[in-house]
């Protein structure tokens, strides 16, 4: 029996069958996962006010006051404000953009770009197999911050070419999950049973290969938003992120690492709370889309 | 036609196809067909010169036990064989080659014209999609253009054909929300959502208890009445092709034994395999004390590598003159009545020794 027929049982020739629709029953798995639930609202709430920052924020993006300095979290600067005087919160707001923008665009393009790799690769095997997985290797032992590095003083460091350069960084761990799912499934009878409908190769890919293994995908697309955010905070420390006026959460951190223990430390809570918060939402989230995209997690 | 209810052919709904060209000759024709597989231990002969016809509105029972070649053969007629197997001889349908057919030209068959029924039902549905969406797939590969409220339409109608009880609610469900029964019956309503000619059911009743078993052979009687499509029909279940079959094909280690119809094979068995499968059927009448056993045939079935010489069947056979013909020459197919077929050497024995049982 379905969770429809317990929670609305319905007697024949009595009333209508309710028929939830695939994006009704979608849904409804969701809103099951309550923390998902609520990690979906505190990262909407997050990315509109990061991007309502020009409305919101307390004050402007470039206000300096080199005479306030520094001073601890009060009422009108409620994250206090750094040794030049610049209120942040303020600043949070604006860097979150660059941050969540980040996060979300290397992730969206690594899980497309490694999901095509690695399906095809899975599903064609021999000799396509080989050409795109030592491809994939070869990005995989090729150094990562010595690329970055030249790519970012080749092309400017620009949030458009970090989140190319990211991208093209996180795409092998999506890809290498996705062909080892796609190696397994690709035996099972149901891709025998669309080939003998008459589908085409391509067709079974995305019509039954891939909505199999949304799972790991969502899994892996979330732990690329929270990579992404991380790594930039790297190359932020090590000089090469945004470049200010510019800044992202990385870019914060990097600038209050020096208070580390000292009267200052104050300065490294809401950057890193708000990295820790982002990535822990962006988790939850894949969680509940891995249960919500899997129609047999109502079965008890 | 423009709105046909569930008990209308279903056809027209959707394909608004026109009708088939009248048939001259086999719906489906398989001459000499082998197909081998190179394995590190050796070549293993899957098939062995399988030939058989299967005319338009017919029904032919595939008979043989595991590892005989069944399901290989009807992997083969569908091209789906992977791109190991070494495959020679004729396959024609409707005239022309599957054999030399493309890639494509073989989707463009598959699913439409040739279509097939998995044994394991659970399996060979996609967990992730209802088994309305499976159904509409399975439909919109061949017709593409078909409306949302149309195609819900046709799958409700489809399941409804197969005997799935509400099918407007059922259609939502997933496979997994399925009994085993339904899942089989899902199973054909997706096999025959696009009319096939042919249906190609492989141990389509083999996972199912008996009571099941009888309801969808009697699905699949209904619709081949409705749609005139015929069906080949793979199954080691006697009891199966008794009820269904026009005609049977018995095949042993990939091998053909015996070709007849239903009451010849039944009755009248000229090959010593059929009679030793007849034979170890559980009867009624038959006395049964408990010492005594049920009929079994001695022995082992043959590794298809290392296939006995002769005469497959010829260490297990109680006829066979060892040294002799069985285990040097390999017999042919030769007629032995009306439409029946026979590999054996001593068919008049096989004969002789059925009418003693019998009488």
């Amino acid at each position: 029996m379905t969770a429809t027929a317990i929670e609305e049982p319905t007697l024949a020739g009595n009333a209508e069958p309710v028929a939830l629709t695939q994006w009704q029953l979608f849904r409804r798995r969701f809103f099951k996962h309550k923390v998902a639930v609520v990690s979906v609202v505190i990262l909407i709430l997050f990315t509109i006010a990061c991007f309502a920052a020009p409305l919101i924020a307390p004050f402007s993006n470039t206000d300096q006051d080199l005479l306030l300095g520094a001073v601890k979290p009060n009422a009108t600067h409620w994250f206090g404000t750094d040794t030049l005087g610049r209120d942040q919160l303020t600043r949070l707001l604006y860097a979150g953009q660059i941050s969540l923008k980040i996060g979300f665009a290397v992730a969206l393009i690594a899980t497309v770009f490694g999901t095509a790799v690695g399906a095809i690769a899975g599903y064609f095997g021999r000799s396509v197999e080989q050409a795109l997985m030592r491809f994939t290797d070869l990005f995989l032992v090729v150094p990562a911050l010595a690329i970055l590095a030249i790519a970012l003083k080749h092309f400017g460091r620009t949030d458009t070419v970090v989140i190319l350069v990211l991208a093209t960084l996180f795409w092998m761990y999506v890809a290498r999950v996705v062909r080892g799912q796609v190696l397994s499934l690709k035996e099972k009878e149901f891709i025998e049973a669309a080939r003998a409908s008459g589908a085409s190769r391509t067709r079974i890919i995305v019509r039954h290969v891939i909505p199999n293994i949304i799972g790991p995908i969502m899994v892996n697309a979330t732990l690329a938003v929270a990579a992404a955010i991380i790594t930039e905070s790297t190359l932020s420390f090590l000089g090469l992120g945004i470049q200010p006026p510019d800044t992202s959460w990385g870019n914060m951190l990097s600038d209050a690492e020096g208070f580390t223990g000292t009267g200052q430390s104050y300065l490294l809570y809401a950057p890193g709370l708000a990295i820790l918060l982002t990535v822990l939402c962006v988790n939850f989230i894949g969680d509940g889309l891995r249960d919500a995209f899997d129609p047999q997690s109502e079965k008890h | 036609m423009d709105n046909p209810t569930a008990t209308d052919l279903p056809t027209v709904a959707v394909t608004g196809e026109p009708t088939r060209a009248p048939m001259i000759g086999p719906l489906l024709s398989v001459r000499n067909l082998s197909v081998s597989f190179s394995t590190d231990d050796g070549i293993v002969r899957a098939v062995d010169s399988a030939s058989f016809d299967v005319m338009a509105n017919e029904t032919v029972g595939i008979v043989g036990e595991s590892g005989s070649g069944k399901t290989v053969t009807s992997m083969a007629i569908l091209g789906l064989l992977p791109k190991t197997a070494k495959i020679t001889g004729e396959i024609t349908f409707r005239g022309e080659s599957l054999i030399d057919a493309s890639e494509r030209q073989l989707e463009q068959i598959r699913g439409k014209q040739i279509a097939m029924i998995f044994q394991d039902a659970l399996a060979a549905l996609n967990p992730v999609y209802s088994v309305g969406k499976q159904i509409a797939e399975a439909i919109r590969v061949h017709n593409p253009d078909v409306g949302k409220p149309a195609m819900r339409e046709r799958c409700i109608e489809l399941l409804d054909l197969v005997g799935i009880p509400n099918p407007t609610e059922r259609v939502d469900q997933f496979p997994h929300e399925y009994s085993g029964g339904m899942r089989q019956r899902a199973m054909i309503a997706m096999s025959i959502a696009n009319e096939p000619e042919l249906l190609i059911a492989d141990e389509p009743t083999t996972a199912l208890d008996v009571t099941i078993q009888a309801q969808v052979l009697e699905v699949l009687e209904r619709i081949q009445d409705r749609t005139n499509s015929a069906i080949m029909l793979i199954t080691h279940d006697l009891g199966v092709v008794a009820g269904v079959a026009d005609r049977v094909v018995v095949m042993y280690a990939g091998r053909q034994v015996e070709v007849g119809s239903v009451d010849q094979i039944f009755y009248e068995p000229r090959h010593a395999y059929t009679e030793g499968l007849l034979a170890s059927l559980p009867r009624l009448d038959r006395r049964a004390d408990k010492h005594s056993r049920l009929h079994r045939i001695v022995g082992q079935p043959p590794s298809l590598i290392f296939l006995p010489t002769g005469c497959a069947f010829h260490p297990r056979c109680p006829h066979a003159e060892v040294p002799g013909r069985c285990d040097s020459e390999r017999p042919e197919l030769v007629d032995v009545g009306p439409a029946h077929q026979s590999s054996c050497f001593f068919a008049d024995r096989v004969a002789a020794a059925v009418k003693v049982d019998q009488s």
